[in-house]
């Protein structure tokens, strides 16, 4: 390559020397600032070095200064977080939930607490309103199937039903069709009776047949006249709430193969002072007792 | 001439230029990728982490086949946010036997990495089925062709196999047993169980679907997602900063 540096007579700046078939350029140099930012970049890595973790070692890395990890920031953000609302979370966690409805300034934080943790914990199966879906109870009524009263809620919340927890809410009604326990026409008439007891159209003289089938194969947990019985988790069958539907297709449906909604316990998924502002909140939503 | 002006070697052979560019580029690659092949703190020391179920497996692997990916990441990243909304960050530990990986942050639905055991089975029949009989505001689209196609699982012990080879853990009896433990998983009252739960500890049997007279793909989905993020025992984790 030919290193003839030579001065540009327009501008007045040296060329770079090269030349291609005729074509030569001109050495102008970086623009100033551009040179400097750069340099001071390279300058600033070198700090970064020191005060961030950067280089891998042979067994282990460089730490930094002040031993900054991004694990440990989070914790330190969460703790935090947690601090600020000691004061409140310190007086939730030693109190019952009937000292917390008390106490006016504990309710309005375990309420606006309850509620966003609702809205990412339990809003997927209950409904953003809590109003339920089918197989999903609605939890603005007032009707339990076990136990509207604080501690109950809270122990559903904690252990679930029929969850992989020890401590669950656990009831199997039969699969009176599927297990071969009542013959077709039976569940057909005890499927009256039931419409009867919610106060449906039914047939009078099946529900006739049907209120003895009832009397002996489901009267001993949903209770004589259809009331429920919470310590089992039979649910109250003489009003019109439903968690499956309470037509005849879905009665039908329900005694032939049974229905087994499963919660999950949330017992060390959430931790208590959550699960407790959890149970207030849904307790505060309309039916609670 | 000083050693600044060598360069014009390379400008002028396109061949040496190449080889140059080779080296330069493949000694930052040796700086940041080599490191975390023997660094100790690359993957953290956990208790509880086992390579997926065959049944678990079979089910990612529809995950991946259906894009669940183009929608949802699974990773829960340090943030406080995060944390608050999904449970604990995910360790890098929690996803040694993914491959690939199913990391991300770009999320139309929510992150996936600690949905197990959240909803129950129904709840993931249900949602899958139809996401808006569950979820109304959902968009996601629906998967109701799952509940019906039987699962493939005459090549599971393949599938085991192939991950072996990229070193997964799988023993000669799992890719042995690959076929039957898929079955076994969604059958509690299998006399093979027992045998079932000592290859893969924390394991859940039970019928996923809700239909227990046919193997389906809902089962293997259902299956892997209710055993995300469900492993590793964060209590010990907690306790023990060596393991961090």
């Amino acid at each position: 390559m030919a290193h003839n540096v030579e001065k540009d007579a327009v501008t007045g700046v040296d060329t770079t020397g090269h030349e291609w078939d005729g074509i030569k350029e001109l050495n102008n140099p970086l623009p100033r600032w551009w040179l400097w930012t750069f340099y001071i970049t390279v300058i600033w890595s070198i700090g970064y070095w020191i005060v961030y973790p950067a280089w891998p070692l042979v067994s282990s890395y460089t730490e930094g200064m002040f031993g900054y990890s991004s694990r440990q920031e989070v914790m330190d953000r969460i703790a935090e977080a947690k601090e600020a609302q000691s004061a409140y979370l310190g007086k939730i966690e030693s109190a019952s939930l009937d000292e917390i409805r008390n106490d006016s300034e504990l309710l309005n934080f375990a309420l606006a607490g309850g509620r966003s943790a609702f809205a990412v914990n339990c809003s997927q199966c209950h409904g953003q309103g809590a109003q339920g879906f089918v197989g999903y109870p609605n939890l603005n009524d007032d009707e339990w199937i076990w136990g509207g009263k604080p501690e109950e809620i809270m122990q559903t919340i904690n252990f679930g039903i029929r969850s992989a927890h020890d401590d669950t809410r656990f009831s199997q009604m039969p699969a009176f069709g599927k297990d071969g326990i009542l013959e077709r026409p039976q569940i057909n008439a005890v499927v009256e009776y039931v419409l009867k007891l919610s106060g449906q159209e039914h047939d009078a003289a099946l529900a006739g047949t049907g209120q003895e089938v009832f009397v002996e194969q489901c009267a001993a947990c949903h209770g004589e006249n259809g009331g429920g019985m919470r310590e089992l988790g039979a649910p109250r069958l003489s009003d019109s709430i439903w968690l499956y539907g309470g037509d005849r297709e879905a009665l039908r449906e329900t005694v032939t193969n049974a229905r087994y909604g499963v919660m999950p316990a949330w017992t060390g998924r959430l931790d208590e002072a959550t699960i407790k502002q959890l149970a207030v909140y849904v307790h505060s939503l309309g039916g609670g007792e | 001439m000083s050693l600044l002006n060598k360069h014009a070697i390379f400008e002028k052979n396109s061949i040496l230029l190449c080889v140059g560019i080779l080296i330069t580029v493949a000694i930052g690659g040796l700086v940041e990728i080599s490191p975390l092949f023997y660094l100790e703190s690359t993957i953290e020391k956990v208790k509880g982490m086992r390579p997926y179920t065959p049944l678990e497996l079979a089910g990612r692997n529809i995950y991946i086949r259906e894009g669940c990916y183009n929608c949802h990441s699974q990773m829960v990243r340090p943030f406080r946010d995060e944390a608050e909304r999904y449970g604990h960050y995910s360790l890098a530990a929690e996803s040694m036997y993914d491959h690939p990986f199913q990391w991300g942050s770009k999320r139309t639905g929510p992150d996936l990495a600690r949905v197990g055991g959240r909803y129950s089975d129904d709840w993931h029949v249900a949602h899958l089925v139809n996401p808006r009989s569950v979820v109304p505001e959902s968009i996601m689209p629906g998967y109701p062709f799952l509940a019906n196609k039987e699962l493939k699982i005459d090549d599971m012990a393949g599938h085991l196999a192939a991950n072996r080879g990229v070193g997964v853990p799988y023993t000669d009896e799992m890719i042995e047993n690959a076929v039957l433990d898929a079955q076994v998983q969604t059958n509690p009252d299998a006399d093979e169980v027992d045998a079932f739960m000592a290859r893969y500890p924390k394991a859940q049997v039970r019928d996923f679907d809700g239909n227990p007279d046919k193997l389906t793909e809902m089962d293997a989905v259902v299956a892997y997602l209710q055993m995300l993020g469900t492993l590793v025992d964060f209590d010990l984790y907690a306790q023990d900063p060596a393991l961090r």
